[in-house]
C-alpha cells in the first residue's frame, strides 16, 4: 500500500489490515514517520520518536505473525506531552521542564503500550495545557492543517491538545492522546474537524499525567473517527490505585456500543447555550443535528441547565487556583529549569519561575493565588465550588429526562494565530460550551459535523450522564454518520 | 497547683498550650509506599511521589488512618467519621510539593481529653483540641558546604500526627506531666515511638501570661523544643520575658519564637505580619475520608488497656498509692515488669523493690528496664525469699547486688555465699549470751530503763552473725534475756 493510503486508515482499519496481513506493522509506522516528518511544518509534535515506533512495530509484527495481537497491535500514536513517558523528554510546552525527562510512564499511555500501541512521538500543547489556541507553547504555535478559503493565514488548531488534533487532522498519526480540563479535548478537536472524547472524570487515571487542575484533568482520545475514539479509549480507561479518584469500575467495549439502539432516546437541547450573539452558522448546524439525531430515533426535548452563564467565570477560579499550587513543585531546586546566577533563594525562586512559565500561565498562577488567599477564599473559591454543585445538579435534573445533551462544541471555528492573543476573556469564551461537562465531572464529545462559510470545521456536541460513554458513543456516531464530514482536505489528500 | 510569677505589679498566671508533633509509626509514609525508618543514607527512602516529580498522585496509607484513630480513641476523643485533606501552600526547598498536605478545617480527629497525675497525687485535666493527620517536610542541610545548601527528601511525606491541646496547662510542670502521659499513651499504643531527640515527638509552644483568672493575653508560639526539659525552660524564660515586658509598660505582640537553650533566651522568628498566607484549600487529589463507625468500633474493642486504667486497676488490686501506680504505669515496660513480680506476691512489696532497688539498679548502670540484669521472675524470686524468711531485707540488698553482677538468681546468691538469715533461736541465744555477758555496764543501763541502748545489742549480734541473724529474733531474744 501507498504510504499516504497507509496514514489515511483510521485505527479500525488500521487494525483490520494489520491482522489480514494487508501490511505490516513496520510499513504503517515508517509511513506516518514519513508524514511526520513531511509535517514539521505544523510544529505539531515537540519531541519524535521513530526508533521507538519502529521498535514497537517489530513486537507487533511478531506478534500478529504468532497470533498474538493485542487491541491496538501496531497503531501509531501520538501523545500529548503532558503525559510522562519513560526516557522520552516530558515538557508541558513549558520552559520549566524543558530538559526533563521522567523515569516513570504514565497509567494511560502504559494502558496503550500494553495493549500494542506505539509512539509516534510527543504532541504540542499550550503550555500546561493552560489555552485554547495551542499559541502558548513554549516551543512555538502549532499550526491548523485547515486553511481558510482562498486565505492562506496559519489559524490555530485550538487548545490545548492542539498539536494532537493537528497530527490527527492531518494524518501524522493514527490517533492520539489528549486531556481536558475545561475543554482542551474536544475545542481542538472541533477546530482540526476530528473527533475528541473526554470521559467522565475518573475514567482515565491521571497517574503520571502533568497536573493543571487536578479535579478536572481528564485523558481521552483523539481520533480521525467516532469508532476510534471508542476504540483508543478502552485501551486508556481503567481502575490505577495510584490515582485515588479514579473509579473502580469496569471499562466496557465502547465499540460495541457503536450500534447500540438510540430509538425511544431523548436528546436534550439547553436554551441556555443559545447566547446572544451566536454564530449564526453555528446555531445553523446544531438545528441539524438535532435533526439528524431524530432521523436516528431520539426525540429532541427543550432543557433547562439554569446556572450555565456562571460556569466559566466558576471555571476561571477553580482551574487557576488549582493550577497555582499544582505549578508550585516546579521550583528549580530538583529538576527542571533553573535560573542562572547566585542571589537568595527567594530569588532563585523568583528568577526561575519568571523565566520559566510563559505569560499565561503566569496570569493563571496569580489568579489562583488571589482567589485562595485570606479574605477572598469565600468570596471566590468557596462561593465557586457552590456554583459548581449548582452545575453538577443542573446536569443531574436534566439527565432525569435525556439521555444525552446536544450544544455545538465551540462558539466559533479556528482563528488565526495571533487573533484573540491580546484579550484573555475572549479567548477563554472559546470554552463556553464544553466548560460546563468539565465542571459537572461529566462526559462530552464532539463530532465534526459540517463547515462554515470559509469551509473550516465545525464540531458538535454530545454529553451524557457520568459513565454512560456509550449512549454518548451511540448517539456520536449517529451525527458522524448523517453529517458526511470529509477531513480528509487537512491531510492534503482530498 | 497553679505556679504564679511574682511580677513587680503583683501576681501573673501562665497560661500554655502545646502543638505536639508525633511521628506515625508505620512502615510506609503517610501518601507513598516509601519506606518510614529513622536514618539511612540522605534521599535513599524517597519515593516520586515525595520528591513531588510532575504526575505524581498522592494515596491515603490506611494504615497511618488506623493509627491516628487509635491514638484519638486512646485521647478520648470524638472521632470524626468524614476529614478532608487540604494543601497548606508555601515554599521551601525541604518541601518538594510546594504544599504540605495536612488537614485544616476538617480533622480526623476531634476534642478529647488527657488526665495528668501529678507529683502530689492529684489529677489535672487539659483538654484536647483535635489531631490531625499531616506530611511531614524533607531537611535542609547547611553545613554539608560552605556556600550551598543540601536537601535530604528521607522524611518528606513522613506520617504526623499534630496533637493540640487546650490553653488548659499553667505551669512548666503540668507542661512536662502532659507530655510525659501523652508520650506514655502513645508508646502504649505503639501509634508513635516518643522519641525527641530523633525527632519523632516534637512541641510547638503556646505561652501567654494574665492576672489569676484574668483575661486572657496574648500569646507567642516556641516552636519546634525537642525535649521535656527544654520545653520547661522555654516557658519559664518566656513567661518571664513577657512578664517583663508588660511590667515595663510593652505590649506582647502575637509571634513565633524559637527557644535558644544554651543563651536561656528565646528568640523572634517570625511576627504576625510576617506570618505566611497559606491559602488552604481541599486537596483535589484526594478525596473525602470516610470512616466506617462499625470499623472505628473495632478499633476501638482492640486498644490495649492504656495508663489511666492500668493505673486504676494497680491502686485497686495491688494496692499502691496513686503516684506509686502512676510511676509504674507510665511506661508500658516498667508496668510489665512490676505485673511479674507482684504476681502471687505483696503488690506493695513489689512495688518498692522495682521503684526502690530496680530503680536505682538501672539508673546508675544508666540502662532501660528491657536491659535489666535482674528480671521480674528473679526478683520475684528474691522476694519470695524474704516472704519465707529465707533472707531480712538487708541481706537481701545484698543479695540483689550479687544478682545483677553476676546474673544469677536469688537461691544461688544464697546458697553460694551462705547468706542464709539465722532463725534458729539456739543459734541467736548464744551470741546474745555472749554480747550480754561481755557488756555488764549497758546490762544495767538497760535495768536503768534506757531503752536505746539495746541497739548497742543488736549491733553486736548482728556483727557477729555476718548480718544474718533475723533482726526480728535477736530482739525479741535479747529482750527477754535482759529483763530475766
Amino acid at each position: 500500500m501507498a504510504a499516504a493510503a497507509l496514514t489515511g486508515l483510521t485505527i479500525a482499519e488500521a487494525r483490520d489490515g494489520l491482522l489480514a496481513k494487508d501490511f505490516s506493522a513496520r510499513e504503517l509506522a515508517e509511513a506516518h514517520i514519513g508524514a511526520m516528518e513531511a509535517g514539521r511544518g505544523l510544529n505539531a509534535f515537540l519531541t519524535e520518536t521513530p526508533e521507538r515506533a519502529l521498535a514497537g512495530a517489530q513486537e507487533a509484527d511478531r506478534r500478529i505473525a504468532a497470533g498474538e495481537a493485542r487491541g491496538l497491535e501496531g497503531v501509531p500514536l501520538g501523545i500529548k506531552d503532558l503525559f510522562c513517558t519513560e526516557g522520552v523528554a516530558t515538557t508541558a510546552a513549558s520552559r520549566i521542564l524543558q530538559g526533563f525527562t521522567p523515569p516513570y510512564e504514565s497509567t494511560v499511555t502504559r494502558n496503550l503500550w500494553d495493549a500494542g500501541a506505539v509512539m509516534l512521538g510527543k504532541t504540542n500543547l499550550d503550555e500546561f495545557a493552560m489555552g485554547s489556541s495551542n499559541t502558548t507553547s513554549h516551543f512555538g504555535p502549532v499550526e491548523n492543517p485547515w486553511r481558510r478559503k482562498g486565505d492562506n493565514r496559519p489559524l490555530v488548531p485550538g487548545g490545548s491538545s492542539g498539536g494532537s488534533a493537528a497530527a490527527v487532522a492531518a494524518h501524522l498519526c493514527a490517533g492520539a492522546t489528549g486531556t481536558d480540563t475545561g475543554g482542551s479535548i474536544r475545542q481542538p478537536a472541533a477546530f482540526c474537524g476530528v473527533v475528541g472524547l473526554k470521559p467522565t472524570y475518573g475514567r482515565c487515571s491521571r497517574y503520571g499525567i502533568v497536573a493543571f487542575a487536578s479535579s478536572l484533568d481528564q485523558a481521552g482520545p483523539i481520533t480521525k473517527t467516532v469508532r476510534d475514539a471508542a476504540i483508543l479509549l478502552r485501551h486508556m480507561a481503567g481502575f490505577d490505585a495510584r490515582d485515588s479518584t479514579s473509579v473502580e469500575r469496569e471499562v466496557p467495549d465502547f465499540e460495541a456500543a457503536l450500534s447500540r439502539p438510540l430509538k425511544g432516546l431523548r436528546v436534550g437541547i439547553p436554551k441556555e447555550y443559545r447566547v446572544d450573539g451566536m454564530d449564526p452558522e453555528i446555531d445553523a448546524l446544531w438545528q441539524k443535528g438535532i435533526g439528524w439525531l431524530e432521523e436516528a430515533g431520539l426525540e429532541a426535548v427543550e432543557i433547562g441547565l439554569p446556572h450555565t452563564q456562571y460556569a466559566l467565570p466558576v471555571y476561571y477560579i477553580l482551574a487557576p487556583a488549582e493550577a497555582s499550587s499544582n505549578l508550585a513543585r516546579y521550583d528549580g531546586v530538583r529538576y527542571g529549569h533553573r535560573a542562572e546566577g547566585g542571589g537568595d533563594l527567594l530569588e532563585m525562586y523568583e528568577a526561575t519561575r519568571g523565566e520559566g512559565f510563559g505569560a499565561e500561565v503566569r496570569r493563571r498562577i496569580m489568579i489562583g493565588t488571589y482567589v485562595l488567599s485570606a479574605g477572598y477564599y469565600d468570596a471566590y473559591y468557596l462561593k465557586a465550588q457552590k456554583v459548581r454543585t449548582l452545575i453538577a445538579r443542573d446536569f443531574a435534573a436534566a439527565f432525569e429526562a435525556v439521555d444525552v445533551i446536544l450544544t455545538p462544541t465551540a462558539p466559533g471555528a479556528a482563528f488565526a494565530i495571533g487573533e484573540k492573543e491580546d484579550d484573555p476573556i475572549s479567548m477563554y469564551l472559546n470554552d463556553v460550551f464544553t466548560v460546563p461537562a468539565s465542571l459537572a465531572g461529566l462526559p462530552g464529545i464532539s463530532v465534526p459535523a459540517g463547515t462554515d462559510g470559509d469551509g473550516l470545521p465545525l464540531g458538535l456536541q454530545l454529553m451524557a450522564p457520568s459513565f454512560d460513554e456509550e449512549t454518548m458513543i451511540a448517539a456520536a456516531a449517529a451525527i458522524e454518520a448523517r453529517a458526511g464530514f470529509d477531513g480528509a482536505a487537512a491531510a492534503g489528500g482530498a | 497547683m497553679t505556679a504564679l510569677i511574682q511580677g513587680a505589679t503583683g501576681d501573673w498566671e501562665m497560661v500554655i498550650g502545646l502543638e505536639v508533633h508525633a511521628q506515625v509509626t508505620s512502615a510506609a509514609k503517610l501518601f507513598s509506599g516509601a519506606a518510614n525508618a529513622f536514618g539511612g543514607e540522605p534521599n535513599t527512602r524517597v519515593s516520586l511521589v515525595d520528591a513531588a516529580m510532575p504526575g505524581m498522585l498522592p494515596v491515603i496509607n490506611g494504615y497511618c488512618i488506623e493509627q491516628a484513630v487509635r491514638t484519638g480513641l486512646a485521647l478520648k476523643a470524638k472521632i470524626n467519621l468524614t476529614s478532608v485533606f487540604d494543601r497548606k501552600n508555601y515554599f521551601y526547598p525541604d518541601l518538594p510539593q510546594g504544599y504540605q498536605i495536612s488537614q485544616f478545617t476538617q480533622p480526623i480527629v476531634g476534642t478529647g481529653e488527657v488526665v495528668l497525675d501529678m507529683e502530689d497525687g492529684t489529677e489535672r485535666r487539659v483538654g484536647i483540641t483535635r489531631l490531625h493527620l499531616e506530611q511531614d517536610a524533607g531537611k535542609s542541610l547547611h553545613d554539608q558546604a560552605p556556600k550551598l545548601t543540601y536537601v535530604d527528601l528521607n522524611r518528606s511525606g513522613v506520617a504526623l500526627m499534630e496533637i493540640v491541646s487546650e490553653p488548659d496547662i499553667r505551669s512548666p510542670e503540668e507542661a512536662a506531666a502532659y507530655l510525659t502521659k501523652l508520650r506514655s499513651i502513645l508508646r502504649y499504643l505503639g501509634t508513635c515511638d516518643g522519641n525527641m531527640e530523633e525527632g519523632s515527638m516534637r512541641a510547638d509552644v503556646n505561652v501567654s501570661v494574665r492576672r489569676p483568672g484574668g483575661a486572657l493575653g496574648t500569646r507567642c508560639e516556641i516552636k519546634n523544643v525537642n525535649s521535656i526539659r527544654f520545653v520547661q525552660q522555654a516557658i519559664v524564660v518566656e513567661a518571664a520575658r513577657q512578664v517583663a515586658l508588660i511590667e515595663d509598660g510593652g505590649k506582647v505582640v502575637q509571634e513565633t519564637r524559637l527557644f535558644d537553650p544554651e543563651a536561656g533566651v528565646t528568640r523572634v522568628m517570625r511576627s504576625k505580619e510576617e506570618s505566611h498566607d497559606y491559602r488552604y484549600f481541599p486537596d483535589p487529589d484526594l478525596l473525602p475520608l470516610e470512616l466506617d463507625a462499625d470499623w472505628v468500633a473495632s478499633i476501638k474493642a482492640g486498644l490495649p488497656e492504656l495508663p489511666d486504667e492500668k493505673r486504676a486497676r494497680f491502686m485497686d488490686g495491688y494496692g499502691l498509692s496513686p503516684y506509686d501506680a502512676s510511676v509504674l504505669v507510665a511506661e508500658r515496660e516498667t508496668a510489665e515488669f512490676f505485673e511479674t513480680v507482684a504476681q502471687g506476691r505483696d503488690g506493695k512489696v513489689a512495688a518498692n523493690w522495682v521503684m526502690g532497688e530496680l530503680f536505682g539498679l538501672l539508673n546508675r548502670q544508666g540502662r532501660a528496664m528491657a536491659d535489666s540484669p535482674v528480671g521480674p521472675v528473679e526478683l520475684g524470686g528474691l522476694i519470695d525469699l524474704i516472704a519465707d524468711g529465707t533472707l531480712s531485707n538487708r541481706l537481701a540488698k545484698e543479695v540483689f547486688e550479687e544478682m545483677a553482677a553476676s546474673g544469677k538468681p536469688a537461691a544461688a546468691v544464697v546458697e553460694e555465699k551462705g547468706l542464709r538469715q539465722i532463725t534458729d533461736s539456739g543459734a541467736i541465744e548464744a551470741e546474745v549470751d555472749k554480747v550480754i555477758a561481755a557488756g555488764p555496764d549497758q546490762v544495767a543501763q538497760f535495768k536503768a530503763g534506757n531503752e536505746k541502748v539495746l541497739g548497742w545489742f543488736v549491733g553486736r549480734v548482728m556483727q557477729a552473725t555476718g548480718g544474718k541473724a533475723n533482726p526480728a529474733a535477736v530482739n525479741e531474744i535479747l529482750r527477754k534475756k535482759l529483763s530475766e
